[in-house]
């Protein structure tokens, strides 16, 4: 099979976030070409942010994803927050947190019960899954539910939050409504603990990751809303530096740019956030990641399902550790006063670190807008993985082949209409 | 409504013009404030989905629809069983109704009765307000709810 050419098509891949194509060609027994084609059309939001006032990208980015609302809204209001040096009180910052503790716990549980564990089980979607084993994905949904529950309590709704404002809030809990929240996430701890260990059964294909990992860093603790960024490369730089590493650049293959760091390849998400700071794990999620076989890092894109369950139970955890602290803030947010500047934020998406920059007016208004998100940042690095997985496998027959690059993409659970959309899969060999 | 918990679900997007009407026509249930009739927002997500409905005996999920030919302002009325087939497998952003019944079945979370009241749409563009053919059948679709939810309809 190896030693002809061959061709394979895939014309939607399943299980991904949006709509999107793979495309590898193999010649000679040697993989030629593996392209990631986003071919979704660009939605334009950094044009249609100009003209708007700085206190509305909160509301308008939260619709670039409907799974990740919570990152675009506060890396948006890290940005202007920046520019205009407002600082959040404390009780708020704790409060952003939380509120994407909730994004993580909701968005890591969908992509490891719906998208993710079913290619390791042989199920070809959730539902099968469900059909055999109806604890597991009841546990699943059980997971997800607590963290919309943060959502719907703190962000006024699950999807496309309503609450979050530039400086804060437009209005904070009383302690009661947090104390039934924390109730559903005692019991959540247990679920994603038992997460962690149903996960450390799967079977995991050998694969080691050669890019450099780009996360954000929070001193002492794992990053979440905020922080500067460092590499494995040793790198270490604030969010104002990002446009000066991070290099954006179109390839004739896809919708979406693609980015270099530095000129060379990178990789962004759960892998890069787990290897550069899992010494901030919570002492729980450290434990399982341990009894689950995690080193201190972990480059095998595989095991991600496994980083994400670790990552739930330490969202899980803190935002237990927030709820218990809770002091209602003095106010819902702190001023923010319009200035001619440039502000740069980032977060910490499910899915990697998420950047935006905002060039204000004195009059309030948006000059210029910049939203590089993760897949974007992740394409390179898929295809190169893609590149070494068909390699590695051309004795697979083309059905195979397909399936288990369809997997490749799933490791990433990339959320192709935040970079533009996604999937289809061709596989020529020539 | 005869003796039976029903939940009526508004699906879509009020910022994408027609797509809008889900919403529209369970507000207008809303109002109405009917005993034992819960009304719940949603854009289609399987598990708020499966929460929304857990328990209901009667479950109408009121939504936009294309079609081909297009007739703009049709109303379409589905069974659960009508809607079975696969599900849609591009991505979890096109996780639908149709997915979260699948899954609602395998877990044993899905209502006694599912029905959906569907507008065909002619505008799913960026803005709000519906087109005129369909403001026009939202009287009738939400009349078409109150149909189901006083037992007019068989299953």
């Amino acid at each position: 099979m190896s030693h002809r050419s061959r061709k394979l098509t895939v014309s939607g891949l399943s299980r991904v976030e949006g709509d999107g194509a793979l495309r590898i060609t193999v010649h000679g027994g040697q993989v030629d070409r593996a392209e990631l084609n986003i071919y979704e059309p660009p939605r334009f939001f950094e044009a249609f942010l100009r003209g708007r006032s700085y206190t509305e990208p909160p509301d308008i980015t939260a619709r670039i994803c409907g799974i990740c609302p919570v990152a675009y809204q506060t890396s948006a209001c890290n940005a202007i927050e920046q520019a205009c040096q407002a600082v959040l009180d404390q009780p708020l910052a704790d409060l952003r947190r939380l509120l994407y503790c909730g994004e993580w716990i909701s968005s890591h549980a969908l992509h490891i019960y719906f998208l993710h564990a079913p290619d390791f089980l042989g199920y070809p979607d959730a539902i099968a899954l469900a059909q055999e084993h109806r604890d597991i994905v009841a546990r699943g949904l059980e997971l997800k539910k607590a963290g919309t529950a943060i959502l719907e309590v703190l962000g006024g709704r699950a999807v496309h939050p309503v609450n979050v404002r530039v400086g804060g809030f437009y209005r904070v809990p009383a302690p009661a409504e947090l104390g039934p929240l924390a109730g559903q996430l005692r019991r959540a701890l247990d679920l994603a603990l038992g997460t962690v260990q149903w996960a450390a059964s799967f079977d995991f294909p050998d694969l080691e990751l050669r890019h450099d990992l780009l996360s954000a860093q929070d001193p002492g603790r794992y990053p979440l809303e905020s922080g500067t960024l460092g590499t494995a490369s040793g790198l270490s730089f604030p969010a104002t530096g990002f446009p000066d590493h991070v290099t954006e650049q179109q390839v004739p293959h896809s919708t979406a740019l693609h980015a270099t760091l530095d000129g060379h390849r990178y990789l962004t998400g759960p892998l890069a956030r787990y290897s550069l700071n899992s010494r901030h794990l919570s002492p729980a999620a450290r434990q399982a990641a341990a009894a689950a076989g995690l080193g201190a890092e972990c480059r095998n894109p595989f095991r991600s399902v496994l980083v994400r369950a670790v990552e739930v139970v330490y969202a899980v955890e803190e935002a237990l550790r927030i709820i218990g602290g809770y002091q209602p803030p003095s106010r819902p947010a702190v001023e923010v006063i319009p200035r001619a500047a440039t502000g740069h934020g980032v977060s910490e998406a499910p899915r990697g670190v998420l950047y935006h920059r905002y060039a204000i007016g004195a009059d309030g208004l948006i000059r210029s807008a910049t939203i590089i998100p993760p897949t974007s940042q992740n394409q390179a690095a898929i295809e190169d993985d893609l590149r070494r997985v068909a390699a590695a496998h051309l004795h697979l027959d083309d059905t195979g082949l397909t399936s288990l690059c369809e997997r490749v993409i799933r490791n990433y659970d990339p959320c192709i209409s935040c970079a533009a959309h996604f999937l289809t899969l061709t596989v020529h060999r020539a | 409504m005869t003796g039976r918990s029903a939940v009526v679900i508004g699906i879509g997007n009020p910022y994408r013009h027609d797509d809008g009407i889900g919403p529209a026509v369970a507000d207008a249930i809303g109002r109405l404030q009917l005993p034992g009739v819960r009304v719940v927002l949603s854009d289609g997500e399987p598990a708020s989905l499966l929460a929304a409905w857990a328990g209901a005996g009667l479950a109408i999920v009121a939504d936009a629809a294309r079609s081909e030919p297009p007739c703009p302002g049709r109303i379409h009325r589905l069974t659960g069983n009508e809607l079975g087939g696969e599900s849609t497998g591009a991505s979890s952003h096109g996780f639908g109704v149709r997915y979260a019944l699948r899954l609602g079945q395998a877990l044993d979370r899905q209502p006694g009765q599912l029905v959906v009241i569907a507008v065909e749409g002619t505008d799913f563009t960026a803005g709000t307000g519906l087109s005129g053919p369909v403001t026009t059948a939202r009287t009738a679709a939400v009349a078409a709810v109150r149909a189901e939810l006083a037992g007019a309809r068989p299953g």
